[in-house]
């Protein structure tokens, strides 16, 4: 396995860092922030449009570019370190990897070349669980009715939801198969706006109350196996690590850039030594959660199962850990102005801990890995 | 062939050799003379060295025409690993290897190479490091044994104190870094001296350590004579050649140390399953990351050693010794934990054996090479351009 990043993959990360230098700035995401929350929607068109972002994950068959998870995971790091206000996440490492390994025909010829050409956004209302448990812990329920269905249950927090043009539901039918739904806003959906800490990704509550949906609505090929959902999220999981790696990364930039200038007892705050070993551990962190993203994003097209799978759940574990670490210090090490809402800090701070709890804790990921490695307890 | 099939073909080679010659007397020497075991079975891995040697694995990375295979960084990863998949000891050559060898290859005279290369490559002679003294650790720079011209022969005598040096109570040559300008102080007038332990002003003593073997001694000279040929370098240019030694490790063989560290992990959780640790929640936890720990650490040893490591991953890279070291330190007490109570009991239980070495060994993981402390110092002055530590004015 060789880890180094082409030229190419350097191109895009570096072309992607100057795009969010200009259009992301802290400025713009205040913007967003002190309205409430929401999308930038003017970025996201770019993104989406232009720039063709969410295509690159795509089969190229399905109107994609089919690059790998490497290409992915550095323009997720991008957006992480400007905290870009747009579904990115949810589209392009939520929905899309869902709809590529379980799609039917009009999920690859339609919903998927719609996404690739920026055309929609689009996410995914799985429950709030660790991945191991994300099957077994669907409580939305299809039941069939004359050519299509009819969808009961809610679904507590989805991100992006409130802005997203496509709602993929997994929905358990009565013979117990998991089926996917493509719900789109013409049809009565009820979505509650969620107030959030971070305000920085949007949720939404999704509440379905004998929701009529057309045969069409139903786009998965045979029902959602337990190995293809389980691969789909370790898209999304290992895309947030990315960007929680991303996250980590601007914060600590931050932090040493404030306390390269801000000077006490004649001398730069940067100069003592307490502080130089609390920013040298959190750079020890962040090797470590850099290479286990980079490794497992090499590793992702030679999709091992329950190894791999551990391996995409370490590195949401560092990536995660790193993130909150990183930006607690640069709360402390910005001393009396880091818990302003002046500064940065708190938007990182914020969003660490909001993003910490998506698609598992850490805890329930150490659980899966400890399963893999040592065995079921009850096994063991 | 393309590189990848190259590599595949040299693991199957190396794999196959050491099946068939790490065996029979050789057999006791499997998974042991590592880190905090170095002094087991010293003459038995001396002729391992040489058995090392006529299948052509010793120096494979140094270039053809010293005897090497020239083999890539890639391939010499390959083989370090597999090498340590196959329990390959603790390589009492290592020094020689990597260290001495790169070095003269560099900076040595025609002479030198081509007295003190064969026997490297071949096993016969052993080589240890004199940099560290009693008053010279982290700051390497306060060195005080002192290199006196003999002004009849050109030779130079050495006189003063060297401590923690591995193995060198098995060695027949050391490296010194002495201090040959008299008044020079810090990285000024030092000298890079080749010294041949037999002889009347070399003494060692062996220092007893933790877990109560003696791999590491202290050495003293008392006009220590060091040939005029055996000088590498200029006299006063010592600081430049020892830092360059340093930095021909690459962590090369961190990749092998990997396996082995692999290995006592495994053994951690056979161990765990059978007594029942592996139940608790806490345990399972600290062992997942163990796991994650030791992922981290071989991704980050790949980046590290790519052929172009961009500038973040030059930053990264100052990270790993800090972290190899804290993970297996933790480690040893992960494997205490699991083994509890009886964790205190020594017995001649190899498997309880061999985590209480790494238990106590692992002590010294993150004070030797750099401690902790320097190794954040490092991390923050030449990783984040943070400004550097002052200096005392005393001597």
């Amino acid at each position: 396995m060789n880890l180094d990043l082409t030229a190419d993959q350097r191109a895009i990360r570096d072309e992607a860092g100057r795009f969010l230098d200009e259009n992301s700035s802290s400025k713009d995401v205040r913007r967003i922030v002190d309205a409430g929350g929401g999308t930038d929607e003017a970025l996201w068109r770019t993104v989406a449009r232009d720039l063709g972002w969410c295509a690159m994950s795509i089969p190229e068959e399905c109107g994609g570019l089919g690059l790998d998870m490497t290409e992915m995971s550095l323009l997720m790091e991008v957006c992480g370190a400007h905290l870009a206000c747009m579904p990115l996440w949810s589209t392009a490492c939520l929905a899309a990897p869902l709809l590529v390994e379980t799609g039917n025909e009009r999920a690859r010829e339609t919903l998927l070349p719609a996404i690739a050409g920026g055309e929609i956004s689009a996410t995914v209302a799985w429950p709030a669980l660790a991945h191991a448990e994300q099957l077994i812990a669907i409580s939305v329920t299809a039941r069939p009715e004359g050519e299509g269905y009819r969808l009961e249950g809610e679904v507590a927090m989805v991100a992006d939801l409130p802005g997203a043009d496509l709602i993929l539901v997994p929905a358990r039918l009565p013979d117990g198969t998991v089926a996917l739904f493509a719900l789109d806003r013409t049809l009565p959906l009820k979505i509650t706006v969620l107030k959030t800490l971070d305000a920085t990704r949007p949720l939404g509550a999704l509440s379905l109350t004998d929701l009529a949906v057309p045969a069409e609505g139903r786009v998965d090929e045979n029902g959602i196996g337990a190995s293809a959902a389980e691969r789909a999220l370790a898209f999304g999981i290992l895309g947030l690590a990315a960007e929680q790696l991303g996250a980590a990364r601007a914060v600590m930039d931050l932090t040493l850039a404030y306390i390269g200038e801000r000077v006490q007892f004649g001398r730069t705050i940067a100069s003592f030594q307490a502080i130089k070993h609390r920013c040298a551990k959190l750079e020890v962190d962040f090797a470590e959660a850099r290479s286990l993203v980079y490794g497992a994003a090499a590793g992702f097209s030679d999709w091992s199962g329950e190894e791999a799978n551990a391996e995409v759940a370490a590195a949401r574990v560092l990536a995660s850990e790193l993130l909150f670490r990183a930006a607690e210090e640069s709360i402390q090490l910005h001393g009396g102005v880091g818990f302003t809402w002046e500064y940065d800090p708190h938007l990182y701070f914020k969003r660490a801990q909001a993003s910490n709890a998506l698609l598992g804790a850490p805890e329930g990921h150490l659980d899966a890995i400890a399963d893999a490695i040592i065995g079921r307890g009850a096994e063991a | 062939m393309s590189e990848a099939e190259g590599i595949k073909a040299l693991r199957t080679e190396a794999a196959q050799w050491l099946a068939e010659h790490l065996t029979g007397k050789y057999a006791p020497l499997r998974h042991r003379g590592g880190s905090g075991d170095g002094d087991a079975f010293p003459e038995l891995r001396k002729e391992w060295e040489r058995e090392l040697a006529s299948g052509r694995w010793t120096c494979p990375g140094w270039p053809p025409e010293h005897g090497g295979r020239g083999l890539s960084i890639a391939e010499q990863v390959a083989f370090q690993e597999e090498y340590g998949l196959a329990g390959g000891p603790g390589r009492m050559g290592h020094i020689g290897e990597g260290l001495v060898g790169p070095t003269l290859i560099a900076f040595g005279t025609d002479d030198q190479k081509s007295r003190f290369l064969p026997g490297i490559l071949n096993g016969t002679e052993f080589w240890c490091q004199g940099y560290s003294e009693p008053s010279a650790g982290s700051d390497l720079g306060n060195i005080k044994t002192r290199a006196r011209l003999d002004p009849a022969t050109g030779d130079w005598l050495v006189t003063g104190q060297k401590v923690w040096t591995s193995l060198a109570h098995l060695s027949d040559w050391i490296f010194v870094l002495a201090r040959c300008e008299e008044g020079s102080v810090g990285r000024n007038g030092l000298i890079f001296l080749l010294i041949k332990i037999d002889q009347p002003g070399v003494e060692i003593r062996p220092i007893r350590q933790i877990g109560g073997g003696a791999e590491f001694n202290e050495v003293f000279f008392a006009d220590a004579r060091a040939h005029a040929r055996d000088v590498v370098g200029q006299p006063g240019d010592g600081w430049r050649i020892a830092m360059a030694l340093l930095g021909f490790e690459r962590g090369i063989s961190t990749l092998g140390q990997q396996m082995s560290f692999a290995q006592e992990l495994d053994l951690i959780i056979e161990i765990a399953k059978e007594n029942g640790t592996a139940l608790r929640p806490a345990i399972r936890h600290r062992i997942a990351r163990a796991w994650i720990g030791l992922r981290a650490m071989r991704y980050l040893a790949m980046r590290v050693l790519s052929t172009d490591p961009d500038g973040d991953v030059q930053r990264e890279g100052l990270s790993y010794k800090y972290h190899w070291s804290n993970w297996h330190r933790d480690l040893g007490k992960l494997a205490m934990d699991v083994l509890g109570p009886e964790a205190n009991i020594i017995s001649d239980d190899w498997r309880r054996e061999r985590l209480q070495q790494l238990f106590l060994f692992s002590r010294a993981d993150t004070i030797y090479g750099g401690t902790n402390e320097i190794q954040l110092n490092i991390l923050a002055e030449q990783g984040l351009g943070m400004p550097r530590e002052p200096r005392g004015t005393s001597k």
